[in-house]
């Protein structure tokens, strides 16, 4: 008889649809006005985010440095190719095409050298974040420090930010991810069956003082900092160097920043 | 009585049922569970100090993650406790697994003898889980 907290929310969350149904109209009315303002950035004091200097991943290996130095010590299972199914794979980082990175910067007169670039992707970690606004639990929330975090003991698997996530950063885990790790890291939790997870920006490792696992395996390829503050590294490249973001005209205002042709060193 | 049989038949299966839990139990004596302490690291200490206090703990301890984990995950607290010169992570399993390196003797004590079953190993692991093969 007894009910555990995930149930509890489950049904909790259900019933919160049902009650959003019902006063449709008034949601429609809602959404209509505010995509009519734009998002002005948050006044707060700190915001964290990263430049990837896209022309330093030269090879293979760099690309794999990054992805293993985060997937091994945060327990992400591999997924593909042991089950073959795409949609069971589970990813914090990754890769893709440089069109389907910037899918509005269309031009067919890109160098080759871009178009054919891979391009490493990650939670964006949104000032205005689409995931945070759906989720029907506050399991997905902004931290202070604006970092995208999840709670994976509220999250009840409706996946409603996959559904809002643009940039495909979330993952769900149809199957119970613990079979799937090559080496399991017992100082950090794994996730568990019918949860959604992400990247986090390493919170557990900025609470150490260390910079994010990627940014520390990529060679100064990737810098990491506060936004807000003008003397951080992350500005000083953003000051000196034209930048993209992913989907801009979404709303979602990115942290996360690429520079597409650079010179030896981002800073 | 119209099916009396059938009726009276029914209603001693029925109770027979409804009681079984009582019966099937009876005069049988359960072991009172008995959470062990004795783990390298808590036998290496001097004082052996929890947290909390052990009546606290005893009964509390769910609340005492609860608060944990909201403070860890949702507003990022992850100030460690000093405690008779050992320094402890507001952390299940990098804190009270450090200690409590027997999750079956301990956990397993009383949540066995409650019949409870808490989720948090789905996802956090004990101490030397690993190489008990637990995995």
């Amino acid at each position: 008889m007894s009910m555990d907290r995930r149930k509890f929310l489950k049904i909790a969350g259900l019933a919160g649809v049902g009650l959003g149904l019902s006063g449709t109209n008034i949601i429609v009315r809602d959404t209509a006005s505010a995509s009519m303002e734009s998002h002005t950035v948050s006044a707060s004091a700190t915001r964290l985010g990263l430049v990837i200097d896209v022309s330093k991943f030269k090879d293979e290996e760099s690309y794999k440095n990054i992805i293993e130095a985060c997937h091994s010590i945060h327990n992400v299972p591999t997924l593909i190719p042991e089950k073959n199914n795409p949609k069971n794979e589970v990813k914090w980082i990754w890769t893709d095409t440089y069109e389907r990175t910037f899918p509005d910067q269309v031009n067919e007169y890109h160098p080759h050298s871009v178009k054919e670039q891979q391009f490493p992707l990650l939670c964006n970690h949104c000032d205005n974040p689409p995931c945070v606004r759906v989720c029907p639990t506050k399991a997905t929330f902004k931290r202070e420090d604006g970092i995208v975090a999840q709670d994976p003991h509220r999250c009840i698997g409706c996946r409603f930010c996959m559904a809002g996530c643009p940039y495909g950063s979330r993952s769900f885990n149809y199957v119970h991810p613990r079979p799937y790790i090559k080496n399991i890291d017992t100082s950090y939790p794994t996730r568990t069956i019918g949860v959604v997870e992400k990247c986090t920006l390493c919170v557990e490792r900025l609470a150490r003082g260390l910079e994010p696992a990627c940014v520390e395996a990529s060679n100064g390829a990737m810098v990491f900092g506060n936004l807000s503050d003008p003397e951080s590294d992350v500005r000083k490249v953003l000051d000196k160097k034209f930048t993209l973001r992913r989907k801009p005209a979404l709303g979602t205002m990115p942290s996360v920043f690429y520079v597409i042709g650079g010179d030896n060193h981002v800073g | 009585m119209y099916n009396g049989g059938k009726i009276i038949a029914g209603l001693v299966l029925f109770l027979g049922v409804l009681t079984y839990p009582f019966y099937s139990n009876m005069g049988r004596s359960i072991d009172q569970a008995n959470p062990s302490l004795d783990t390298p690291v808590i036998n290496q200490l001097e004082k052996k100090e929890c947290v909390r206090p052990k009546e606290i703990m005893r009964t509390e301890h769910m609340k005492v993650l609860d608060d944990w984990r909201d403070a860890v995950v949702r507003d990022g607290k992850r100030d460690s406790m000093v405690l008779a010169g050992g320094v402890y992570e507001k952390s299940l399993q990098n804190g009270c697994m450090m200690c409590h390196s027997n999750k079956k003797k301990f956990c397993g004590e009383c949540h066995g003898y409650a019949g409870v079953k808490p989720y948090c190993w789905d996802c956090h692991f004990a101490e030397g889980e690993k190489e008990e093969g637990l995995l």
